[in-house]
């Protein structure tokens, strides 16, 4: 949820409360008469922004730099409207048509652990990180094989509490597994990144019973992070209460990636402002009438 | 010396600074660890290598 490391909400702060502009969940009959524009800070994040280690973003979309041309970068990124870019670190035999070149100002950049098998590589991979682009971000990625590519949640755990110790701010690529969840917290995880199904796999929320749970207990924002295919189940995660979602494969592998990109951003934004409206309830085997049913009413 | 894994033989002792010049590389896109250790920036001009040191030099690439 949208909680900062030391447990106080985002409403906490002087700006305008998110309840003055939605009303309650429950009873948005008695809205006063909003104007046209009196949801559009919700919109564009600003009375609702996503926080990570104390810093404020207002896109909810995290993308994947990977694999797609450098030259698509800088208009995919702008079509997310997203504000944090992952990348991975590797043995350098070239600074030309540097990934870094290709990266608008302003985006916060997020290396991956990507190869690590322990705690311990992850954390030399960190510190490496930070030195080449001074960033405190991390997203920590323990992997064993290439087959699945699932993350070792014992040793993210170990790599969490060491990094998060050196000052990093670190978001944890893991298996959905609400214990470890919670460990990651208490490690000082900045958030948890939960995989909705296996890495590229547009599969979707797969987990999706185990990352209810997950949201359900957090104190820090609950990331989707792999799995997700498409901008309906983009948008069915942030429905549920993530806080945000990341994705790379499902735009990678778009005919019209910077399209796709949007098309994302707008399942999002859209997802996020049904959570926060509070989605109507389901009924089993019967009908719920939407006109007046008082049968003296009725013409016949 | 190896550099990024391939085994080289170096004549002479040389600075960080140096090796990365050597090879072309931009200062400001790596991060650079000798024997396990990163050599911080501010440090590379007086930081020298010898032969039998394991050099990492790392970079930046596309990824999720």
């Amino acid at each position: 949820m949208s909680t900062t490391d030391n447990g106080a909400t985002s409403q906490d702060n002087a700006e305008p409360s998110l309840d003055e502009l939605v009303g309650t969940a429950t009873n948005t009959a008695i809205l006063p008469e909003p104007d046209a524009h009196a949801y559009d800070s919700i919109a564009t994040g600003e009375s609702d922004p996503l926080i990570l280690g104390g810093h404020k973003f207002t896109s909810r979309f995290i993308l994947g730099s990977g694999r797609y041309d450098l030259n698509l970068i800088k208009a995919t990124i702008e079509n997310a409207g997203t504000q944090i870019v992952t990348m991975a670190l590797r043995r350098c035999r070239t600074t030309d048509n540097n990934l870094l070149d290709y990266i608008p100002k302003g985006i916060t950049m997020l290396p991956n652990t990507s190869g690590a098998h322990n705690a311990k590589d992850a954390v030399r991979i960190a510190r490496l990180a930070r030195e080449v682009c001074q960033t405190d971000f991390v997203k920590i990625e323990i992997e064993h094989e290439t087959k699945y590519l699932l993350p070792d949640n014992r040793e993210t755990i170990k790599a969490t509490e060491i990094l998060a110790n050196e000052g990093f701010v670190v978001m944890p690529y893991m298996f959905p597994d609400p214990i470890a969840a919670r460990q990651l917290e208490e490690a000082g995880a900045a958030c948890v990144m939960p995989l909705g199904s296996l890495i590229g796999s547009n599969k979707g929320l797969r987990m999706r019973d185990f990352i209810e749970v997950i949201i359900a207990n957090a104190h820090v924002p609950v990331i989707i992070d792999a799995g997700i295919g498409r901008p309906s189940q983009a948008a069915e995660a942030m429905e549920m209460g993530a806080d945000a979602v990341m994705a790379y494969t499902a735009i990678a592998s778009a005919g019209n990636i910077p399209l796709m990109a949007r098309a994302f951003k707008h399942a999002i934004e859209a997802g996020r402002e049904a959570y926060l409206s509070g989605l109507g309830t389901v009924t089993e085997g019967h009908a719920v009438p939407s006109s007046p049913t008082n049968a003296a009413d009725y013409l016949h | 010396m190896i550099v990024n894994g391939q085994r080289e033989t170096l004549e002479a002792p040389i600075s960080v600074t140096e090796l990365i010049e050597e090879r072309g590389l931009r200062p400001e896109r790596v991060a650079v660890e000798l024997n396990g250790d990163i050599v911080p920036r501010n440090k590379r001009s007086e930081v020298m290598l010898h032969d039998g040191d394991t050099v990492e030099i790392v970079t930046f690439v596309q990824g999720g």
